[in-house]
């Protein structure tokens, strides 16, 4: 079979809008090209002559999922820049915020759009008509992850109470203490999610991926750390620009990153599992161990059971750290301006989220670099689909397109930050 | 309304322009109304939640995003003509969103800090609201969109009446709420007396001053409020930029920002 046109709308149960097109000539792959065509809405140009306060705010607004990861990027970028850093009890809070969004984001991924994928259903609300008691599980768990984040940032979506030095107002006790009853219910059901997740069948596919994620000494990185990878390079934030650059490809207004000139590393669940999973608490070490996941999990398909022990690890810290919060000493640690450079990058639910910021004397940004993990991850998500469509050219076109649908989803990719939107174009000649 | 759906019932569908995703989550985010919600329309498109898409007609569209590349041009048409209803929910569909800073600026010259080939970029000069190419039965407001308020739209739409959301500014929303003012007991600058409510008056709830994220409430008085936020320490340029944020081109706050804008250059050439 030599010629070969299909033409399937719809990536879906994924944030952005993206299509792929396969090149198929005399029977073989001859080019892939996952194509984001969301509209640039050029945040890095917007943010130069704003105050050095704003970026929280205004780099939120990049990301609807992930909010918090870029208010906690860009903070730490801005007080690095300014020689502040955030410490103690303002940092258990900034903590325990930043689990809020990973319990929230992990458990909308995990029932609402992975979870369809493995029992056959369009979607998560398809699935609850003969799977109601899962589906309510699901958003259970993930309005426990939207009142952490409500409760200390105000709402779950663009959070008000984030700011450069800290927060605007501390909550009290008692209005964590009905969290942290929810959140312990919560836990149940994550543990119970693990084990159901471990339970669904995976295809047999195993990646030789070169792992990006951060790494921090005293805990399983999410709010900061150094930069580590699989094969042993590590490097401070700061150094980030010497080994990670981004270059723009025709096909995509997302930009393709590369790590020390190679492209095609994985961030994301799998890279942060295969570097600290020493780290997680011992309930979600555990957990992972009697879901069979070993020390690294190179099936993409199963990081549907890695993000459901992340829910159990962001649980059981969130706890811990209600539990043993001591009061600040003010809601913020004062950060005045200066001309400098700062560097920022925490683990957004998809991946490593890295900023940049340039101030100028006045205090006004003079230049802004943001490096979101859908970015660093497309170049890899391209080897993912090309090693599952090779094989396979002779499908169906429908089947072929959702076996790339699933390819994609397996890494939450973030096309806002980039596909609802995926027509598969086999081009064959 | 005769709805076109399977029994009769009505199909909704949630469409994205340039956004965030924030306001179609919010959707999602009705963890205790999602499934009853599900139960009694069709979601018919969604591509965030489901692989199904179904055709049009519509009975409601809810709409998320500006208007910035010549294909959504197009496609914004398309979805009128597929819908009966089309709401628009949130800063970015109702007023162009942060995006629209744009406006303010050269977009080529933006593309070009952002993408080395910026002629691979397909983008227009402006972010426009949605109600700037097509007729629009309703404006939800917020950056992002209130959950009460969206399933008070859903709602209402079932019921064949007008949503109920209030038109007035965050002021009223603190009093009710026992907030004390913050200007008055802080001193901190705050929008909220021209600011459409309908967040629950969060921000002034933790310490903050409202920064618009709803934009401007009906015929705001902000030249009157520019005096006070300058009696509290706010300079011109900060004036500017509050108002040219995330409604930057919402009228009010258009005007507001322009006329800040103005005087900042007029200082910037009597500075010494």
């Amino acid at each position: 079979m030599t010629h070969k046109t299909v033409s399937v709308g719809g990536l879906s149960r994924v944030e952005g809008e993206g299509a792929l097109t396969l090149r198929v000539r005399d029977g073989r792959l001859a080019g892939l090209e996952l194509r984001i065509y969301e509209p640039p809405r050029f945040f890095e140009a917007l943010l130069r002559g704003r105050a050095y306060t704003e970026p929280p705010d205004i780099t939120a607004r990049i990301c609807g999922i992930c909010p918090v990861a870029y208010q906690m990027s860009a903070c730490q970028a801005i007080e690095a820049a300014c020689g502040v850093e955030v410490t103690g009890p303002l940092r258990d809070l900034r903590l325990l915020l930043y689990y809020g969004e990973w319990i929230e984001s992990h458990a909308l991924h995990v029932y609402l759009l992975h979870a369809p994928d493995f029992l056959g259903y369009e979607s998560g609300l398809a699935l609850a008509a003969d799977r109601r008691d899962l589906v309510e599980r699901g958003l259970a768990l993930k309005k426990a992850g939207n009142e952490l984040v409500a409760a200390i940032g105000g709402r779950p979506i663009h959070p008000v109470n984030v700011r450069v030095g800290g927060f605007y107002r501390v909550p009290g006790r008692r209005e964590l203490a009905p969290v942290a009853e929810r959140l312990r219910r919560a836990l149940d059901q994550a543990l119970a999610t693990v084990e159901w997740a471990a339970s669904l069948d995976f295809p047999d596919v195993e990646h030789d991926y070169r792992f990006l994620a951060l790494r921090h000494p005293g805990e399983y990185a999410i709010l900061s750390g150094s930069v580590a990878t699989g094969d042993g390079v590590g490097f401070p934030v700061w150094e980030w620009p010497e080994h990670v650059t981004e270059e723009q490809v025709p096909h995509s207004t997302a930009l393709h990153a590369r790590l020390d000139g190679v492209a095609g590393y994985l961030a994301g669940p799998l890279a942060r599992y295969a570097l600290n999973s020493a780290q997680l608490s011992p309930l979600a070490r555990e957990a992972a161990a009697g879901a069979g996941l070993g020390p690294v999990c190179r099936n993409p398909f199963r990081s549907i059971v890695v993000r459901s022990v992340e829910i159990v690890h962001a649980c059981a810290e969130a706890l811990r750290i209600i539990d043993e919060l001591t009061e600040p000493e003010a809601p913020a640690v004062p950060v005045e301006p200066r001309a400098a450079t700062g560097h920022g990058a925490s683990e957004a639910p998809r991946g490593t989220l890295y900023h940049r910021y340039r101030l100028g004397p006045d205090g006004l940004i003079a230049e802004a670099d943001i490096v979101p993990p859908t970015a660093q991850n497309q170049a890899r998500i391209e080897a993912d689909l090309r090693a599952v469509v090779e094989p396979r050219l002779d499908l169906p076109g429908d089947e072929l397109a959702a076996l790339c649908e699933r390819a994609i989803r397996n890494h939450d990719p973030c096309i806002s930050c980039s596909a609802h939107f995926l027509d598969l174009h086999v081009d064959a000649r | 309304m005769g709805a076109t759906g399977r029994d009769g019932v009505p199909r909704l569908a949630v469409w994205k322009f340039a956004s965030c995703d924030g306001c179609q989550l919010t959707l999602l985010d009705c963890e205790d109304e999602l499934l009853s919600v599900a139960a009694r329309v069709e979601i018919a498109y969604f591509l965030e939640a489901s692989s199904a898409a179904g055709p049009g007609p519509y009975d409601l569209s809810l709409v998320e995003g500006s208007i910035s590349t010549p294909d959504d041009l197009e496609r914004i048409r398309h979805v009128r003509r597929v819908s009966r209803r089309l709401v628009t929910i949130g800063a970015c569909a109702t007023a162009g969103g942060i995006q629209a800073l744009r406006d303010f600026a050269d977009v080529r010259e933006f593309a070009s800090v952002v993408y080395a080939r910026p002629e691979y970029v397909a983008t227009l000069d402006r972010s426009t609201p949605i109600s700037a190419h097509v007729p629009v039965d309703f404006e939800l407001r917020g950056c992002p969109i209130d959950r009460r308020q969206l399933l008070e739209v859903v709602a209402a739409f079932l019921a064949g009446r007008r949503p109920v959301v209030p038109p007035h500014s965050v002021c009223v929303e603190c009093k009710a709420r026992g907030n004390p003012c913050v200007m008055v007991a802080h001193g901190t600058p705050c929008l909220g007396p021209v600011t459409q409510a309908g967040c629950g008056a969060l921000c002034p709830a933790f310490n903050r001053g409202c920064y618009g994220c709803f934009g401007p409430m009906e015929s705001p008085n902000a030249r009157a409020l520019n005096r006070q936020l300058r009696e509290l320490g706010m300079s011109t340029p900060e004036l500017v930029r509050v108002y040219r944020t995330f409604n930057a081109t919402d009228e009010p706050f258009l005007r507001a920002g322009d006329a800040a804008a103005d005087e900042a250059a007029r200082e910037a050439g009597d500075a010494p």
